[in-house]
This record gives structure tokens, C-alpha cells and sequence, in this order.
């Protein structure tokens, strides 16, 4: 779909020096990770990572063992003032869009870029660009 | 004989049925009866006058072997249980001196000391020409190519395969287990036709394989797999099946009776063709030890009717099945046993509810979520037992939200408890952290006793 993002997720059980391990095998790969996120439950947790090469992370996770799948997310460039996001999903909101979870990471600047992930994988361009906000290209960030 | 190679269904149109000993295969039933009581006449014999364990233990009931006119003069006979086997460690239960006997196999002995099974020559053509049974019904002959991945050695999977393959004059393969991708690379380059090994190692050998970047369905030549020493669900045999584009037969056997052969399927694969010209089986009640009617569950017992060095007289299996009715479509004669159902001394008693791996086994088959990997692992919580079954979600699996997760995890806990009346603690762990078995797999793991 257009204007979508692929984030890597990881299922990681709750053991010892998992995440560490998962970390390592990036980092020899040369995989830079701009932002993550760990949803933890008693047992596992799930791992989700926004990086310069979401397929050779995959790859590179994969052949380490790891259960890794590839998820589309919308990146959103917010404006780094307060009330900014909530402008943005009550938006999202009144279009009926159902937002599964989200994150945000900062970069320089005055932006903050917010990923969300959508139920449905329904298209949200519209409806992003006419509350005022700009959907971010894959080239935006993975380079 | 054609094999739809996509799936590992048998077109039954345009395969011929293959024999090794058709005049035996197909015996009539009152030339059969004939037959098993002029040997079990001769085996009675035969260990009353050279085994001292049978003569006292015929003795203590009153019985001689003269005394045996029909078949069911059997029912007079003493049991024999694995105890027995372990207590006469090493040659007590030996016919012949053990300079006579060609091999001998053991038991692990993980459960107790081992049990030691000799065999003579003519022991151990017998064995060959069961096991030769199971290549033939397949449609294996003596151009076969078949590749042994049981394991070598004191077990009698592997050499038990080895001997059927040299019977009919089969080209053997003897791969032993373990080296999986060797395995997967000899398979494909030596055009096995038959591959012969455990449930669980045939089903690492065609993952492997797929991980390897083969599609064995269609790229190996590979049509037939014999696989026991271990249960094997309905829901396995047809992964098995489609992932390595086989037909899959069961076959039974236990080292104390003989190994592999004593029964095996047919490639109608409703129960196992007992090799009735060598064995008599018999299902009783375990509890009263009386014979059950035909069709009913019940223990499997033995009576070996041609060994020479260890004969056996109903020998109590443990292992539970039933005789299934009516003549089978493949037109071999020997009566039918169903897969076994479960083993009584592998039963878990989980709060007091009795429980066979296998259940759980037939349970997870029902969700192509996980794979067929699993892990049943027994914890006591205070008074209560704790069962936590370990699965593997397949790659295909979407786990990116966690209710995802947490919905499999609860609809399979809603099936067992459906299905098992007990309450199991469904963990889903990460790819490979369940241990790929090369030989019978380790399903359970009771930490219930050393929490004691």
C-alpha cells in the first residue's frame, strides 16, 4: 500500500539477554535502528523496530533465529508543540479510523515523527493531509 | 503404482499391490489358526523345557505345554511383564546359550535396568522378512533405494530396517539419525525412494530440508516413508505426507517382542496388519487381565511364535489399541490392530484426569498456527499439578498485535480443556527453542516429583 512503512517486528520470549542478542545481530549486520518499542507481556514481548533497512534487518534477524515478520505503519510528521498529536487522532478519530498502537520518536528540528499502526491497513492519506499533517515517504526514513 | 506427488495421496485406481510373501499375506483365516497353534504348541514347548522362568512360572499354574489343543488353551498361559525381562538382566529369559544367539539388542533401560533381547539367524531372517513386508506394501522391491534414519545400534529401529531392506535385496541407505542436513542432501542425491525413521525425525528431516531451500514434494524422489518407534497423529502423518510428498505407513514393533515389523499398515492405513504367522496378539483388560471382545480397547499382549533365542509368552505391551473388525481391501488376511492410542505407563495423571500425550499431540494438529513441535512440561503448584504446554507459532503466523496472540493462546486452551477436561497453561516460545528430536522425542517433562 502507498505511503506506508515497514516496521520490524520481533517475538521475543522472556528470556535473559534476548533483546541484547537481538540488538547484537543488527548492529553486526550494520542495521541502524531509529526508534523501538517493547510490548511486554508475562512471557514474551513484542518488539517493534523502525530502521535505515527493514529487509536486511529481517533477513539478518532471521537467520539468527529470531520470528520476525514485516508490518506496515503510517509515519507521520507532527509538529513538536503540545496538542499536536491529540489534533492529529481526533482526526483520525472523526474519520473512524481505529489506531491498533502508536509511538512517536524525535528528531532535530520542531518535528516529532508518530507511527501508527491502523486496523484494517485502511488508507489514511486523506485524511491525514486534510487535518493538516504530512504522511512521511519510505525514503524519508529508512536513508 | 502412482503416487500424486503434491499431496502423498495414492491414486488407488493405478497403483498394483505388492507383496513379499503373498502365500502368507493373504493366508486363509483357518489355515492361519492352524498354523499359529501348531508353533504355539512347539514355543510353549520350547521354553518349558530350555527357559527355568517358564517352567516355574507354568508350574505355579498347573499348566503343560501338552496341554495346549486349541488356540484359546492360550488364555491358561501366565503372563509375562516387562519386570520380568528386567529381573532376568542379562540371559535368564535366553532359550539358547548365548554363543547361539547372531545379536543382541537392549533396551535404554532409562526407566529401570535395560532389557536384553537375543536373536539367532533364523530370528533374525524372521525380523527381515516382517520388516520386508512393510517395503513391499509400499511398492518398494528390490530396486528400491531406502535410507535408514533410525538410529544404529543397541535400539532395533535401525538395524531392524537394515534387515528388511537386505531381505528383499533392497540398496540401504544406513544414515543412522542425526546430521540432518547430510540426511536431506543424501536423500535428494541418492534418489531415495524410501526413507525409514521416527515420526518426529521425518518430520525435522523435511523441515530441514524446505529450510534448505528444497521443495522435497516435488523435487526429491522420495514416495514413501515407514516411520515408528513413536505415535504419530493423523494430523502429523498428513503433514509428513504433503511436506515430503510420501506416503506414510505406521509400523509397530518393541525390541522386547522383536523391533519394527511386528505390525505395520497397509496403504489403507486403517490399522496395522499384525504378522500373524509370527505373533499372536491378544487385547485384554488391564485391570482384570481378561481378553476383551473384538473392536474393544484394551493392552496389547504378545506370544511370539518363531524366536528361538528370546520367545515370549503374552507378553504385556502396555501399549493400548484394539482389534479392528472386517477384512481390509488391500487383501492381506492378518488381522488388524488400531494405532495405539496411548501407552499405559506414558499416561499422565494431571489432577487426578488421565491424560496421554497423544491427545495433546491430536489437539495442537487442529491449528495450522503452531507447528507440531511441542513441549508438555508438569509442575506441581502447592497441591495442585501444572500443566504447560510450550508450542511454536509457524513463520507464516501474524503476531504483530498482542491480541493476536493471546486469542491462539486462549482458543487452544479452550480446545484441550473441550477435549481433555483439564486446564493447561498454553506458552507460545520463540522458533527452535523446542528441542528437534533425531529419534524419539522427549514430549514430557515431569518436574512434578523433584519439587517434592
Amino acid at each position: 500500500m502507498n505511503n506506508m512503512i515497514d516496521q520490524v517486528t520481533v517475538f521475543l520470549e522472556n528470556k535473559k539477554g534476548r533483546l541484547a542478542a537481538l540488538c547484537r545481530a543488527l548492529g553486526d549486520a550494520g542495521v541502524s535502528m531509529h526508534a523501538m518499542t517493547v510490548a511486554d507481556t508475562t512471557d514474551y514481548g513484542i518488539v517493534r523496530i523502525i530502521s535505515d533497512s527493514p529487509d536486511k534487518a529481517r533477513e539478518t534477524l532471521m537467520e539468527a533465529g529470531f520470528r520476525v515478520t514485516l508490518t506496515k505503519v503510517f509515519a507521520i510528521a507532527v509538529p513538536n508543540r503540545a496538542g499536536a498529536l491529540a489534533d492529529l487522532l481526533e482526526a483520525l478519530d472523526r474519520a473512524e479510523v481505529n489506531v491498533e498502537y502508536a509511538y512517536c520518536f524525535a528528531i532535530e528540528g520542531d518535528m516529532a515523527i508518530d507511527v501508527l499502526r491502523i486496523e484494517g491497513d485502511c488508507n489514511i492519506k486523506e485524511t491525514i493531509e486534510a487535518a493538516g499533517f504530512r504522511l512521511l515517504e519510505a525514503h524519508e526514513i529508512y536513508a | 503404482m502412482s503416487i500424486d506427488n503434491s499431496t502423498g495421496i495414492m491414486n488407488d485406481k493405478c497403483w498394483e499391490e505388492k507383496y513379499y510373501q503373498p502365500e502368507i499375506e493373504k493366508m486363509g483365516r483357518e489355515e492361519i489358526d492352524r498354523l499359529q497353534l501348531q508353533r504355539l504348541k512347539a514355543v510353549a514347548e520350547h521354553c518349558y523345557r530350555n527357559i527355568p522362568f517358564y517352567r516355574q512360572a507354568f508350574d505355579s499354574v498347573g499348566f503343560k505345554p501338552e496341554m495346549i489343543e486349541s488356540l484359546h488353551d492360550l488364555q491358561k498361559m501366565p503372563f509375562t511383564l516387562k519386570q520380568d525381562m528386567r529381573d532376568a538382566y542379562p540371559f535368564k529369559l535366553f532359550a539358547v546359550d548365548v554363543s547361539n544367539a547372531a545379536r543382541i539388542h537392549a533396551s535404554s533401560g532409562t526407566t529401570g535396568s535395560a532389557t536384553v533381547v537375543g536373536y539367532t539367524t533364523a530370528d533374525l531372517e524372521n525380523w527381515g522378512d516382517c520388516f520386508a513386508r512393510a517395503i513391499a506394501l509400499v511398492g518398494g522391491d528390490g530396486s528400491s533405494i531406502m535410507q535408514v534414519a533410525y538410529g544404529y545400534g543397541l535400539f532395533t529401529g535401525g538395524l531392524g530396517a537394515h534387515e528388511g531392506g537386505i531381505r528383499i535385496g533392497a540398496t540401504i541407505i544406513p544414515m543412522s539419525s542425526g546430521n540432518t542436513k547430510r540426511q536431506v542432501q543424501m536423500l535428494k542425491d541418492m534418489g531415495s525412494d524410501i526413507l525409514a525413521c521416527t515420526p518426529s525425525y521425518a518430520m525435522l528431516i523435511a523441515d530441514t530440508a524446505i529450510e534448505m531451500g528444497f521443495d522435497p514434494a516435488n523435487d526429491f524422489k522420495v514416495s514413501a516413508a515407514i516411520l515408528g518407534a513413536e505415535p504419530c497423529s493423523e494430523g502429523m502423518r498428513q503433514e509428513i505426507e504433503r511436506k515430503l510428498g510420501v506416503t506414510v505407513v505406521d509400523i509397530y514393533g518393541l525390541s522386547e517382542v522383536m523391533g519394527p515389523g511386528v505390525s505395520c499398515e497397509c496403504r489403507y492405513q486403517n490399522g496395522l496388519h499384525v504378522a500373524e504367522d509370527h505373533f499372536i496378539i491378544e487385547i485384554v483388560d488391564p485391570d482384570t487381565l481378561e481378553p476383551v471382545a473384538d473392536g474393544e480397547w484394551g493392552e496389547v499382549v504378545f506370544t511370539t511364535l518363531t524366536k528361538e533365542c528370546s520367545p515370549l509368552i503374552r507378553y504385556r505391551t502396555r501399549d493400548i489399541s484394539r482389534i479392528i473388525l472386517g477384512e481390509c481391501a488391500c487383501g492381506r488376511t492378518h488381522r488388524r490392530m488400531d494405532r495405539i492410542s496411548g501407552r499405559s505407563d506414558d499416561m499422565l495423571i494431571v489432577r487426578g484426569v488421565n491424560v496421554f500425550p497423544s491427545q495433546i499431540q491430536q489437539v495442537i494438529a487442529g491449528f495450522s498456527e503452531v507447528t507440531s513441535y511441542y513441549q508438555i512440561i508438569l509442575t506441581s503448584k502447592g497441591p495442585l499439578d501444572q500443566v504447560t504446554l510450550m508450542v511454536e507459532t509457524v513463520p507464516e503466523f501474524s503476531f504483530d498485535e498482542v491480541r493476536r496472540i493471546e486469542d491462539l493462546q486462549r482458543r487452544i486452551v479452550a480446545e484441550l480443556k473441550s477435549n481433555l477436561q483439564i486446564s493447561v497453561d498454553v506458552k507460545i516460545v520463540e522458533p527452535k527453542s523446542i528441542e528437534r528430536s533425531e529419534g524419539k522425542a522427549k514430549r514430557v517433562i515431569d518436574l512434578r516429583k523433584a519439587g517434592e
